[in-house]
């Protein structure tokens, strides 16, 4: 494979160019109440029914840009891995829509959207699940080529599998082997393959280190970044490991229940976090150096997205909340140093 | 005499085909008050340590050899019906998953006073008392109310809060905790965190902190060992290891980590894995991984394929590794000649 296959259309900047894929009013809910006779309760007299939701996306507006890392961070239950799950058709929005190198995906049927799943892979959290344990790594890579591919033949399917094992350093005789014999590492290495095997040009990984060791973390973000260069690829990069975005990301969106409240370039937001939230985040990080920062402690917990506070989805743990914070949803505003933040304290000049 | 005292520990696990070693001559102590870190990645061998302190090894494992002195007497000696007395009492251990821990279907309160009533006579009505006054000291909102309620109804953090209370709540000398954080999120790891070292601080009470995150050891201990395929292979004082790592693994631990690098340039990786238990390499456990096996002038270090290293002496650290101690050896000479 050569690593132009993907490349952008003669003529046309990259950064002149639309974003690969655009994430508009993204909502997804997930119904708690069960079915309808399990919705119906008995109160003061009178059957009513009760629906209660999971709001797991509130209304998440994103671009990636062709080649870049978009980073997403968040703590559990920010629906940070909601959105890589929607965007992959995994899951189907509740409202909003996705659009993928110009095109509305999220309403396409399923033998539509079938390009398109070639084009765009997946890498999971958890490397001793997500990968078949029937089948040989050889069956594992060979399957998604033969999908995308039917007309191509087995030599040549023979071939690409071992154009991409070899690229991500898998050996040969790996192949006739089954994925319990693997490390942790080895694993996420066949994963990684198994999503390169059909020449994507974007990927959403969904936490893929968070489950290995440090050392071999480094192998595999190594790994990405190899890839990422040799075939143009650009990511869309699910963590809660802050010190890996630094490292790792082009742009970075920290999500808070649901919403996203930043956006920035990464090196901006690491050297001046505008959001309380990102601020109480990045202070968090338990870091090497002896004078650190003094940490910024949140109030209280992050609340249930079942019932969402009103306002601010933050106001509740924000030392800066005020009024209008409880009553307001604030919006994205540009901010001068190229990122947006969703905060009205920012947005009057109460904080900088 | 150190309050605890471990002298080479030998752990095995009898399985059908052989026993697998899983610690090896480990040896370290801890004073009143003061604060240890075991680190190490998965399989080294920290939770085999730090379940073997209180004998807590379920079979097939058990403690094949060595001493742990524990404020004069050896743990290893101990009958079932005295080491009953140490765990929960003198140590008490906090565990990874908070959810794992607490029991479903007993409050917070019952399970505080089963704890206490199993240690102490005492009535249950001053059992509550002495465990209202602990999820106070654990920062706990409306403590009264928590000690009706089960763990379902509580956040990890508050969980884990509540595990902290009960492992405070007989006084103890020493709490081990096993990757207490690991399970949260990072701004509750950092408050659970603060909380720990400000109660050990308080009490004076010993911590043994179980982690693979260097960054939180950095923070909360005075010293540190770091484990790899069941030795230790480095300790001393935690700011001169994460500051000068002498042994080449630990190097390479703390290079590996995203801060050491420019952002977007490659990481300083380890190559290959850990090794597994029942299939150690010969010599030092980390040659196959080691880019100090061969010397700067090409020659083999063949020490590090034929012989485990032992320890030597460098600086307030004590580092399991040849080249170490052949540099060491290099330097020593000229210095004892200048003596002269």
């Amino acid at each position: 494979m050569s690593s132009t296959a993907h490349a952008h259309a003669p003529g046309q900047a990259p950064e002149a160019a639309s974003p690969l894929l655009e994430i508009r009013a993204l909502e997804k809910h997930f119904a708690l109440s069960g079915d309808f006779l399990e919705q119906l309760k008995f109160k003061k007299g009178r059957i009513v029914r009760e629906q209660q939701h999971v709001h797991a996306i509130n209304g998440v507006d994103l671009e990636i840009r062709r080649g870049e890392a978009l980073c997403v961070v968040g703590e559990s239950g920010c629906g940070k891995s909601t959105v890589a799950r929607t965007v992959m058709g995994l899951l189907h929005p509740s409202a909003g829509e996705i659009h993928y190198d110009g095109q509305r995906i999220d309403d396409l049927s399923h033998k539509a959207l079938m390009p398109y799943r070639r084009r765009m892979q997946m890498i999971f959290q958890n490397p001793y699940a997500s990968l078949n344990p029937r089948m040989t790594i050889q069956q594992t890579l060979e399957e998604p080529i033969r999908l995308h591919h039917p007309d191509w033949s087995a030599q040549r399917i023979k071939e690409q599998v071992a154009e991409v094992m070899s690229s991500v350093g898998i050996a040969a005789d790996w192949g006739a082997r089954y994925g319990h014999e693997f490390s942790g590492g080895q694993r996420q290495r066949i994963a990684i393959a198994r999503a390169l095997a059909v020449d994507p040009e974007f990927i959403v990984a969904d936490e893929p280190i968070s489950a290995l060791d440090v050392s071999i973390q480094a192998q595999v973000l190594n790994l990405l970044m190899e890839a990422q260069q040799q075939r143009n690829l650009t990511y869309l990069f699910i963590t809660h490991d802050l010190a890996v975005v630094e490292h790792f990301g082009t742009r970075v969106a920290v999500m808070y229940l649901g919403r996203v409240c930043e956006v920035a370039p990464t090196a901006t937001l690491f050297a001046k976090p505008r959001h309380p939230y990102t601020q109480a985040l990045m202070s968090a990080i338990p870091r090497l150096e002896d004078d650190r920062p003094q940490h910024i402690r949140l109030e209280g917990e992050v609340p249930t997205p079942v019932n969402l506070p009103s306002g601010c989805v933050f106001h509740g743990r924000c030392p800066h909340a005020d009024a209008r914070c409880r009553r307001e949803i604030p919006g994205l505003i540009a901010t001068a140093d190229g990122g947006q933040v969703a905060c009205h304290a920012v947005e009057e000049g109460r904080i900088d | 005499m150190a309050l605890l005292d471990v002298n080479h520990l030998d752990v095995r696990f009898a399985l059908r085909r052989g026993d697998v070693q899983a610690l090896r001559d480990v040896s370290f102590s801890l004073e009143r008050g003061e604060r240890l870190g075991i680190v190490g990645e998965s399989g080294a061998g920290k939770s085999v340590a730090a379940f073997s302190l209180l004998n807590l090894i379920a079979k097939p494992g058990y403690i094949a050899g060595g001493s742990i002195h524990f404020d004069g007497r050896d743990l290893t000696q101990m009958s079932d019906r005295a080491l009953r007395h140490v765990r929960g009492h003198r140590m008490s251990m906090i565990f990874q998953d908070p959810m794992m821990t607490l029991n479903p279907v007993l409050s917070i309160g019952e399970q505080m006073v089963e704890c206490l009533k199993a240690h102490r006579r005492i009535s249950t009505r001053e059992a509550r008392a002495i465990a209202l006054r602990k999820l106070e000291q654990v920062q706990i909102p409306s403590p009264a109310a928590r000690l009706d309620q089960y763990p379902h109804e509580l956040s990890g953090g508050m969980r884990q809060r509540v595990i902290i209370a009960i492992a405070l709540l007989l006084d103890p000398d020493i709490i081990i905790a096993d990757e207490p954080t690991t399970a949260l999120d990072v701004t509750i790891q950092a408050e659970i965190m603060a909380l720990l070292l400000e109660l050990c601080e308080k009490h004076n009470v010993g911590l043994i902190l179980i982690t693979h995150d260097l960054g939180v050891v950095s923070q909360v201990t005075q010293r540190m060992l770091v484990m790899y395929a069941g030795r230790v292979i480095e300790q001393g004082p935690t700011r001169e290891i994460i500051n000068d790592p002498q042994h080449p693994y630990t190097q390479g631990l703390i290079n590996a980590l995203p801060q050491m690098a420019t952002p977007g340039s490659r990481l300083n990786q380890i190559p290959g894995s850990m090794p597994s238990l029942d299939n150690l390499p010969s010599g030092c456990a980390f040659h196959p991984r080691c880019g100090f096996v061969e010397r700067a002038d090409g020659t083999t270090r063949r020490a590090c394929i034929d012989e485990v290293p032992g320890f030597v002496t460098s600086g307030n650290c004590r580092v399991a590794c040849h080249m170490v101690a052949e540099m060491l050896e290099r330097e020593r000479i000229p210095a004892e000649e200048i003596r002269r």
